[in-house]
């Protein structure tokens, strides 16, 4: 018999079965994360089930980052239910300007190698590149786990992401996102597991890999997973509040396919839109005028993509007349780092404006939000139309340095060429 | 389940969860009786008033992409909508559908016509009455049938309690 990939391993770890490709299991979940786009449906659900006790709170986070700063009486509201519940139940609440779930998630620990981690919103996946499988589920899905802290789960396919050599200058994990979502299409992946492998794996930071992990459910994939390294466990030395064992895939594990990717030939990438799969290479976009430029969300709101905007932002003389730059970093951590290392003040110096830690204007909930007509270029992983809000608005999907160096130009430029 | 006849409404590939409602309205409400009433707005600002009870949506590959929020579950049912056929579905709108009773149907929707009207038989099989053409759904596992066949997720775990393979 086959050996198991990763997901394999990890299903059959939570469900205590020989959990194969295409089994349906229930499995115990470690760690499930609800927000306030999902968590007052939830609410809903599990009172609807009959549910009078949550079966295990400290498995529970709450995160208020879709309406940050509530700005309406109805979202004033959807928080105090939200507050009203963690502190009867004890669940865990992170509270509006903390920063982005997943981004919370990741920082606090609770996404562990070996684990199973869910979140009620699709960008869940973005905690398998700490070696756990993650995925999105719906409001409902939550409300069950806090009755009975389970959750069935179809035992996906995985396609093995084999990555090879090392990203020259100038190119980033979003490049090597792109072009995957190029090369297997918005659904390429749909009900499968991306399984990250291969010598290029021990080349990304921790960083790459939850930009690639992110990424994997814009290709209709259940979780972007990656092998756990020496990387992994430093990021959760100090972080992580339990012991984890990781999971590796066997020899001989099956896939339903592989992609090679080496990461030395590739180019910085851009998504057109209104599809993350209508990628081209940045070159071929180039001069194409922007009016906002927006840095921040669960894929480009880190430290290190701010410093890389600030590097090039630098490099080109600051912002184009006529650009709008917006910069919401992804957590209060993250913010604090860059007030500390002076990124922050360098970021307003070029006029950037500064929203609350949170999911800001990526989801058009909050934040601010593009006029008609205006083309945006972001670091974040959806551009459909009215995604930011207005429909009448266009986005495009570049890495932090391509999106810096657009704001230098007011159009789209290699970040490879921007200088003063 | 449920024998269904009605008309089908042609809505295109990828159609993603904003586009079936907008985010930007559950900021208002979560009542599906009246988010209703902006189903598909961006995409076709008549559509929601010209939504019959029994209506069926028939859409081509990954429909139900990007965001998981479960409105563009609810709000689809709350306009009557009873069951979606397409090429492919999102798995968190997959989900989403069987814990909400709408009904996911996985079949090759390439010959369906806007208006064409659609029954299915006991057996689950689905006939084109136009054009006389039968398909047969990809069959669903047990414990989604069992979903199904309960009406949804909660009324499902009132009777259970927790999940049964």
């Amino acid at each position: 018999m086959a050996g198991r990939t990763i997901s394999e391993k990890i299903l059959a770890r939570k469900s205590g079965q020989d959990a194969r490709a295409g089994d349906l299991v229930v499995c115990e979940v470690d760690c499930a994360l609800g927000t306030d786009g999902s968590v007052p449906m939830a609410l809903d659900y599990f009172r609807a089930m009959g549910g009078e006790n949550v079966r295990d709170a400290a498995r529970l986070v709450f995160a208020l980052d879709h309406y940050v700063p509530p700005t309406s009486p109805q979202t004033i509201e959807l928080h105090r239910v939200m507050r009203d519940f963690a502190e009867r139940f004890g669940v865990t609440l992170h509270e509006a300007g903390e920063g982005i779930g997943h981004q919370l998630i990741v920082e606090t620990g609770r996404a562990l190698p070996g684990g199973l981690v869910v979140g009620a919103d699709s960008h869940a996946v973005t905690y398998g590149a700490l070696n756990c499988f993650a995925t999105g589920i719906g409001s409902s899905d939550l409300a069950a786990i806090m009755l009975c802290g389970r959750i069935w789960l179809r035992v996906p396919d995985s396609i093995r992401v084999v990555l090879t050599g090392q990203l020259p200058r100038g190119v980033y994990a979003k490049d090597i996102a792109l072009a995957l979502a190029g090369v297997l299409g918005a659904d390429g992946a749909a009900y499968q597991a991306l399984e990250f492998a291969g010598p290029g794996v021990t080349t990304l930071t921790l960083e790459d890999r939850l930009v690639l992990s992110n990424l994997a459910v814009e290709m209709g994939a259940k979780t972007g997973i990656f092998p756990a390294d020496v990387e992994t466990v430093a990021y959760l030395q100090g972080r992580a509040g339990q012991a984890f064992e990781p999971v590796a895939a066997d020899p001989d594990a099956r896939y339903s396919r592989t992609v090679e990717i080496a990461l030395d030939t590739l180019t910085p990438q851009i998504a057109l839109p209104h599809l993350v799969d209508q990628v081209v290479a940045l070159e071929d976009a180039a001069g194409t005028p922007v009016q906002m430029v927006y840095l921040g969300t669960c894929t480009g709101g880190r430290l290190r993509d701010f410093h890389q905007a600030l590097a090039v932002l630098e490099a080109g003389g600051g912002v184009a007349p006529g650009v709008q730059l917006v910069v919401t970093p992804a957590s209060r951590e993250v913010r604090d780092a860059m007030t500390a290392d002076g990124t922050l003040e360098a970021l307003v110096g070029f006029g950037a404006t500064v929203v609350e830690p949170g999911c800001g204007s990526c989801c058009g909930t909050c934040g601010v939000i593009p006029g008609d007509g205006v083309a945006v270029i972001s670091t974040a992983n959806r551009n459909f139309k009215g995604r930011m809000g207005n429909a009448k608005a266009s986005i495009y999907l570049a890495s932090p340095a391509a999106c810096a160096a657009a704001a230098t130009r007011g159009v789209v430029t290699d970040p490879r060429k921007v200088s003063r | 389940m449920t024998v269904l006849r009605g008309r089908a409404r042609l809505v295109g590939d990828d159609v993603n969860t904003d586009s079936i409602i907008s985010s930007t309205r559950k900021r208002e409400s979560l009542d599906p009786a009246v988010l209703r009433q902006f189903l598909f707005e961006h995409v076709d600002p008549a559509f929601a008033a010209s939504v019959q009870p029994g209506d069926i949506l028939v859409a081509g590959k990954n429909f139900g992409c990007g965001s998981a929020m479960e409105v563009a579950v609810t709000t689809v049912l709350g306009a009557g909508i009873p069951a979606v056929m397409a090429r492919s579905f999102s798995r968190t709108y997959y989900r989403n559908a069987i814990n909400n009773g709408l009904l996911p149907l996985v079949c090759d929707t390439g010959a369906i016509r806007e208006g064409d009207i659609l029954s299915s038989d006991s057996t689950g099989a689905i006939r084109n009455e136009r054009s006389g053409e039968t398909l047969s759904p990809e069959p669903l596992p047990p414990i989604m049938l069992a979903i199904l066949r309960a009406g949804g997720l909660v009324p499902y775990m009132r009777q259970n309690g927790d999940f049964k393979l």
